[in-house]
């Protein structure tokens, strides 16, 4: 029921705040989108997207600090799988 | 896709785990809230990755499963109106109400759509003025600016044939319950995404200090599964008990302000029954008084006033140990026997996020631990 998916915005229709919508693209499947609660979105950015409504813009520098966080405690992994050699 | 396909890396995933067994020295218990997270875990093997001595607990976040049977009983009354359009998101259609469920409303002739957003419910209403349109406005949070916006925008254009059956529940006071229990065994909460994307962090400050118990927002793709319980295992090896947001690219600490304010204009907190657990104080939404034009508990209250149900809940069903954590499914002597997805007997086996659907689906192998 949480699932939210992340879209691109490829069109924005309508400029009242409540109503305005976008066509979203999922990996070329487009969708209608509402974007009232993304009122600084624009065209090109990173939605995530449940039941029809953009919950956020995705950050897209934040979206690498998983990879940030595995390349430090990785470190460690690697650390005790030479320790086991 | 971009966003998804990058967090199951398996090599990143296995580089994870062995960075996890190091940082790793004694026994946790932790529980992911979510059923999304849930059917993630199941379905990619990160419970089989973990640390022997970490243990996944599986959690009450699947709103289509604690929605209470007196509600889904409510739903099919309505739903066999002649005068109405019931539409629903897919999953409640199979849920067992006490002697059929929605869908058998559909096979009788009742006109029962599965809509993809509110706003399509919404829109039916529109292209049908002379029919009565209602919304089962079920899920967590993260569902809640949602059916508020549909309201919101029915008010606006005037639209009086639509109406919302709200069965909204609240992830913090669920928690709560658990931590509260006797019964409890969890140490450490992954909570859910999505609904942090939506109403922010704060309220798990309080529930982290008061419990002591350690608190991390996390996504729903492997890596941030992982990350998650590495976070969670680093401060409780260290005794700390603080909420940290592993799913920085989409969450923020007071969350999204619009899609907090017009829940707010349009819904108010109120005690809700989880099926299977039991009631919650304030753990539910139901429409302000303003609203109560939209609500079709009001809007149908004498029709239902009249009907009485007839029926009991399957014995058999362990479905409420479940959502607590407090067993797995398979240990339930149901499983995958008596319950299966064409025959569930609760409403954990059929939803895409209820956790005996997770493991029927990708652990069928798996019969009752012995």
């Amino acid at each position: 029921m949480c699932l939210a998916v992340p879209g691109k915005i490829v069109s924005i229709e309508g400029d009242d705040p409540v109503f305005r919508s976008a066509r979203v693209s999922f990996g070329g499947v487009i969708k209608q989108v509402n974007l009232a609660y993304v009122p600084d979105a624009g065209i090109g950015d990173w939605v995530l997207v449940h039941v029809g409504f953009a919950l956020n813009t995705i950050d897209e520098e934040e979206a690498n600090q998983v990879f940030e966080y595995l390349r430090q405690i990785g470190d460690l992994g690697e650390m005790e799988n030479e320790e086991a050699k | 896709m971009k966003f998804i396909d990058e967090y199951r890396d398996a090599e990143a995933a296995k580089r994870f785990a062995a960075a996890l067994r190091h940082i790793t020295s004694r026994p946790w218990t932790i529980m992911e809230v979510c059923g999304g997270q849930t059917h993630a875990i199941v379905r990619f093997g990160v419970d089989e990755l973990l640390p022997k001595e970490v243990t996944l607990v599986h959690g009450p976040g699947c709103p289509v499963c604690v929605t209470p049977v007196e509600l889904i009983e409510k739903a099919i009354e309505i739903a066999s109106r002649p005068d109405v359009i019931f539409c629903s998101f897919g999953d409640m259609l199979r849920v067992p109400g006490l002697s059929k469920d929605l869908l058998s409303v559909k096979a009788e002739g009742g006109d029962v759509r599965i809509v993809y957003s509110p706003l399509d419910a919404l829109a039916t209403a529109q292209e049908n003025p002379s029919r009565q349109v209602v919304f089962f406005a079920v899920g967590f949070e993260t569902t809640a600016p949602a059916n508020a916006m549909a309201v919101f925008q029915a008010f606006l254009q005037g639209t009086g044939n639509f109406s919302l059956l709200v069965s909204h529940v609240l992830v913090p006071p669920a928690m709560e319950a658990i931590l509260s229990s006797p019964q409890n065994r969890v140490q450490g909460f992954l909570a859910a995404g999505h609904v942090c994307t939506v109403v922010g962090y704060e309220d798990y400050e309080a529930l982290a200090a008061r419990y002591r118990v350690p608190i991390v927002v996390a996504g729903f793709e492997p890596l941030d599964i992982l990350e998650g319980i590495g976070l969670l295992v680093t401060q409780l090896e260290e005794g700390r008990a603080e909420v940290e947001n592993q799913y920085v690219r989409s969450v923020r600490r007071e969350g999204n302000r619009q899609a907090r304010a017009v829940v707010e204009e349009v819904f108010e907190p109120a005690p809700r029954t989880w099926r299977g657990i039991g009631e919650i104080a304030r753990s539910g939404l139901q429409l302000r008084p303003a609203y109560a034009a939209y609500d079709a508990g009001v809007r149908f209250r004498e029709a239902l006033s009249q009907a009485g149900s007839v029926g009991v809940e399957d014995p058999d069903c362990r479905s409420g140990l479940v959502l607590q954590g407090l067993i797995k499914p398979p240990d339930c002597p149901a499983f995958a026997t008596r319950c299966t997805p064409e025959q569930p007997l609760g409403a954990p086996m059929v939803s895409s996020e209820g956790a005996c659907a997770a493991y029927y689906r990708y652990r069928s192998h798996v019969k009752r631990e012995t």
